[in-house]
């Protein structure tokens, strides 16, 4: 598992360029441009389980899905960081993809650090040290849970 | 205990007769907007469209403005998917390119009514706080759940209290007082927050509430909102919105905040953005001489009609600098129409601007006007990211039209409160 450690601040143009926003939609063609003006290695780099770690107001600036879908399709197991914007953080709810706000384990975080997650029970393991996250609300988990709101909605509709 | 704007707002759409902070609403917007982005949106519910249709054909405000007219064959192949989507569904808020920014035609044409609740799949949704709207935004996904389903939630957010008083200098506007905030609190200020506008607002037009209220994201916010007052009922009415088809929601006197700020207006400096955050703000005298090679007036939150008066007054009968390039947007077709009307895009013409067509032009990197590396440009827009115009080794800084338009003159920034 690799840590890609961030710093404040890192806004969705840093996470994938607002030039590619309408003519790059699908996984396949979002993830050669992840993290493309923040991190050039991280694109090739990154492996399924991956975890970022990243400080204040992660996600902010333009509503962009394409970070949080990318991440998710590439299978970044979670983004862990200081706070998080709030457009991002829905879309990464909507997305599926795991946000874990915990300014604590960011903190304690030192590189080589071994970084576990235990999301059953809301936890995440930093260099052997446990950190307690804050979970949503169950309404809201439903989504996450379902894969995403289009999976969660699809079946709504699908009750009638 | 009173209630804010925020929790009003929500109460009321959540059926509640109050609401916490904290708390989960489910509710059902007045409107949806959507941009260019609604090829991608439309594009992951393309089987549900065809078997359920859209939930309402008023819901949706679709306005093509972001790479308008189109780039490529992609941006192009976006609008046509759109425009098919649009007569398919019978979606009876359509704005095809050229009729200017989304934001700005929201308002313009009335869409935007106080009290009412609006998301959009853009960030500066939050836009119509100027006129009493709890609006703001969402992403893609949420955006084609809403076409099928009409429903989401949001969460009854805390509220910050900020108080003005006196009113601006000349030189100084609306967009140094945002700047000035922001700089303040910080690009995360008002995170998961709501931010409303108390004091003497009836010294600022309903324009410069926009310019105040379309940065509130800036700072995190999750909404930025205005009271209806005199003034917001007559942009309103000439918007052909009249007084008995709204009713305006205000906090109470004691409603509960998180935080209270003030702000001297009289007091106010001009202020820049440096690169590359918008909470990287100084006095302009901090910057002063910086050179540029291009300037941007225009976008959502600096592309109106006062904001092209403001720049011709300080541009009018003198010639920009040669080492810059001055590109202008009107925000929409009635501000570029009534800037044809009264002169004012003839005198930036022969001031040496570019006159580009309405819409977000190069704000977002896509077209007309990228930046190439080692440039630096000074632009009217909201955001100053690495990046953000096209090109990651250029630079970007954040200021008002009159500094935009007296920095134009000397090829550096420029303190607009000098005239020599």
């Amino acid at each position: 598992m690799n840590i890609w450690h961030y710093g404040n601040d890192i806004n969705t143009d840093m996470l994938f360029p607002g030039k590619y926003t309408y003519t790059c939609s699908t996984p396949d063609e979002i993830r050669p441009h992840l993290l493309e003006d923040l991190d050039p290695t991280f694109a090739d780099g990154v492996q399924s389980g991956d975890v970022i770690l990243a400080g204040k107001n992660f996600g902010c600036g333009s509503s962009r899905e394409q970070p949080a879908l990318g991440l998710r399709s590439v299978g970044v197991a979670a983004v862990v960081a200081v706070g998080f914007a709030r457009i991002f953080y829905r879309a990464a709810i909507n997305q599926g993809l795991l946000l874990i706000e915990c300014p604590d384990a960011v903190a304690a975080y030192k590189d080589g650090d071994t970084v576990e997650l235990d999301v059953d029970n809301a936890r995440i393991i930093i260099g052997g040290k446990a950190f307690s996250f804050p979970t949503l609300p169950p309404e809201i988990l439903a989504i996450r849970e379902a894969g995403g709101l289009l999976a969660y909605t699809r079946k709504r509709l699908a009750k009638g | 205990m009173g209630q804010t704007f925020a929790q009003k707002i929500l109460a009321k759409a959540g059926g509640h007769d109050s609401v916490a902070v904290g708390q989960i609403v489910t509710v059902k917007p007045a409107h949806l907007l959507t941009h260019d982005n609604t090829a991608a949106i439309i594009g992951k519910i393309g089987d549900e469209l065809d078997t359920y249709g859209v939930i309402r054909p008023d819901l949706s405000i679709i306005v093509l403005d972001h790479v308008t007219p189109a780039a490529n064959e992609k941006t192009a192949t976006g609008h046509k998917n759109i425009r098919e989507f649009v007569a398919k569904h019978k979606i009876e808020h359509f704005y095809d390119i050229g009729e200017g920014i989304c934001h700005q035609v929201v308002v313009e044409r009335g869409l935007a009514r106080p009290g009412m609740i609006i998301v959009g799949s853009d960030s500066h949704t939050c836009s119509y706080g100027a006129v009493g709207v709890f609006s703001t935004g969402i992403d893609r996904t949420e955006a084609a759940s809403l076409m099928l389903t009409g429903e989401t939630w949001l969460k009854v957010p805390p509220t910050i209290r900020v108080t003005l008083r006196g009113r601006f200098r000349p030189g100084v506007g609306a967009k140094d007082l945002i700047l000035r905030i922001i700089g303040d609190i910080s690009a995360d200020g008002a995170g998961y927050q709501a931010v409303e506008f108390h004091g003497d607002i009836g010294n600022l037009s309903v324009a410069e509430r926009f310019t105040i209220a379309n940065m509130g994201i800036e700072m995190g916010a999750k909404i930025a909102a205005f009271p209806v007052d005199a003034k917001a009922e007559a942009y309103l009415e000439q918007a052909g919105v009249s007084r008995d088809g709204y009713e305006p929601v205000w906090a109470d006197g004691d409603a509960e905040y998180v935080r209270e700020l003030e702000y001297d207006l009289d007091a106010l400096e001009p202020v820049i953005a440096k690169p590359h955050t918008v909470d990287n703000v100084c006095p302009v005298g901090e910057v002063v001489g910086t050179e540029i090679n291009q300037c941007l007036l225009g976008t959502c939150t600096n592309g109106r009609l006062n904001d092209l008066h403001e720049a011709t007054a300080i541009l009018k009968g003198k010639r920009i600098s040669p080492k810059v390039r001055l590109l202008v947007l009107p925000a929409s077709r009635a501000v570029y129409e009534a800037a044809t009307a009264d002169g004012t895009l003839l005198a930036l013409s022969k001031a040496g601007a570019t006159i580009l067509p309405p819409g977000c032009g190069p704000c977002l990197g896509a077209h007309q006007g990228v930046l190439a590396p080692g440039e630096a440009c000074l632009s009217t827009a909201n955001r100053n990211f690495k990046g953000r115009m096209g090109c990651k080794e250029a630079e970007i800084y954040l200021g008002s039209p009159a500094t935009v338009a007296a920095s134009a003159l000397h090829g550096k920034i420029t303190d607009p409160r000098d005239r020599s």
